[in-house]
């Protein structure tokens, strides 16, 4: 990708190769590659802006997009990005986009991080995304996750899906059995605030603001995108 | 080379001193050459309930400080061949000592014994990385009692992370009350400790009775929890056998069935 922009003539003038500077109509495009790591590029993203291309850039206010490829960041990489080329005064950050389609993923449910062991009392499993523990999670343990969590075996400790804000994520397990369910901000402690008979693959979800257990099999209707199979 | 064993549950009061007591007395029982260790600076019990108590010269501490040989400080128990105890201290605390000195120790007891059976002290600090710091194996002592199993699990945990095999004994076990449902069943421990089953003791009066007399229960086979120590250090042995462990579980379970009269 970086080869086309790169034949198609632009205004390349980069040194070591990782940062593109073209200019458009509208203002300038800055593309980022998308291979190399993403100190480098903000390092050398610095660089560009204050000393090799520091007459380039001076002058009246100019829109900048920047491109990243099809490299993953974050919102907080992403502001970094904004925080450097803001620093030059004129230059405006329009937008910074990725054609990334994976950040879309873990909401989907389809990127799963599978992992095997027991969390025993006073252990914390932490994990950014959704998570598929294939064990126990005993009482006096916690697994924290940024998703939905997915626990093949006893759900007997806590468990905090969603616990960077996201309503829609969702706990399941073979056997429910918390001392206390949390997803995004919401806290609910069983068996006080609900109980269900045998226990046995249920999963936990936010309604209306309101912490509800239902069967596993229930889940299909409360995920936007269930399997339509054709047969 | 012998093998090195600490008795550790986490919580106090389920019964590590009696468990270590009463393990380390069957195996000198069976012929083994054992010899107990007591990590529980400052607040020593093995000697008591061994009835050694007034046979102390030297200590644990003075072998870590240098004032003694390490054989000079052991303590030998006359009922038996080849028994012997190595005293804490009762003056110092747990800080006395580093677990790189417990563990130099152990390595050097493991040369001369077969089995080295050492006593945690409750809780997870200082003490008890100590004690399991010369451990090739553990036996986890709980009661079945959510507390007990609840710090029975944390144990588990950071014998996980030390990397020492951990095995259970379940103390203390009254029937009536299992059976009744009042407490917790074996199976209902097992599933959320998720280690191998060592042993079950039931709850026995004759155990306080012997521990306050200075004889380890093992040595009074009319009671039951004796028999169950007596099981679970064959068990210990067996361990190079892995079948005989199972019929010996089995056994003891059957026995358990027969004592309730519903097998």
């Amino acid at each position: 990708m970086k080869e086309s922009y790169r034949e198609r003539g632009g205004t390349s003038v980069t040194e070591k190769q990782h940062i593109t500077i073209k200019g458009v109509k509208e203002g300038l495009i800055f593309l980022l590659d998308d291979n190399c790591e993403f100190s480098i590029l903000l390092d050398e993203l610095q660089y560009k802006l204050e000393k090799s291309h520091q007459q380039l850039l001076t002058g009246p206010i100019v829109h900048v997009q920047v491109k990243l490829g099809s490299r993953h960041v974050t919102e907080e990489d992403k502001e970094r990005i904004r925080a450097t080329i803001r620093q030059q005064g004129n230059l405006l950050v329009q937008s910074v986009e990725s054609e990334a389609i994976a950040p879309e993923k873990p909401e989907d449910g389809n990127n799963i991080k599978v992992l095997t062991g027991i969390v025993r009392s006073g252990q914390t499993m932490e994990h950014d995304g959704n998570l598929l523990l294939m064990g126990d999670v005993n009482p006096g343990g916690t697994v924290l996750c940024t998703g939905d969590i997915y626990v093949l075996g006893a759900l007997r400790g806590l468990a905090h899906a969603g616990c960077e804000g996201r309503k829609e994520a969702v706990i399941a397990a073979s056997l429910l059995r918390p001392t206390q369910l949390r997803i995004d901000d919401v806290i609910s402690r069983p068996p006080d605030e609900w109980m269900t008979g045998d226990a046995l693959m249920e999963f936990a979800f936010l309604s209306e603001g309101v912490m509800k257990i239902d069967k596993l099999t229930q889940l299909q209707r409360i995920r936007r995108l269930p399997i339509v199979f054709r047969a | 080379m012998g093998e090195a064993i600490v008795v550790t549950s986490g919580k106090g009061g389920v019964g590590k001193t009696t468990t270590s007591a009463n393990i380390g007395t069957a195996l000198a029982l069976l012929g083994k050459k054992v010899c107990m260790v007591d990590t529980d600076i400052g607040l020593r019990n093995l000697d008591v309930v061994m009835g050694l108590e007034n046979r102390i010269i030297y200590d644990l501490i003075d072998v870590a400080e240098g004032r003694c040989r390490l054989n000079q400080a052991l303590v030998k128990d006359k009922r038996f061949e080849e028994l012997y105890m190595l005293p804490a201290a009762q003056t110092k605390d747990k800080n006395a000592v580093t677990p790189e000195q417990v563990k130099d120790m152990i390595l050097e007891l493991k040369k001369e014994f077969e089995y080295v059976i050492i006593d945690c002290p409750a809780g997870i600090e200082q003490g008890f990385r100590n004690a399991i710091a010369g451990a090739d194996r553990a036996i986890v002592v709980t009661t079945p009692e959510n507390a007990a199993v609840r710090d029975a699990d944390r144990v588990i945990g950071l014998l996980e992370q030390s990397q020492v095999p951990a095995r259970l004994v379940i103390n203390r076990i009254r029937v009536n009350m299992v059976k009744s449902g009042e407490m917790l069943d074996i199976d209902e421990i097992c599933q959320v400790l998720a280690i191998d089953l060592l042993g079950i003791v039931p709850d026995d009066e004759k155990v306080i009775r012997s521990a306050n007399a200075g004889e380890p229960t093992v040595m009074d086979p009319s009671s039951r929890a004796a028999i169950a120590y007596r099981n679970i250090s064959r068990r210990m042995l067996g361990d190079m056998v892995p079948l005989m462990q199972l019929e010996e579980k089995a056994g003891v379970m059957k026995r358990f069935r027969k004592f309730l009269g519903i097998g």
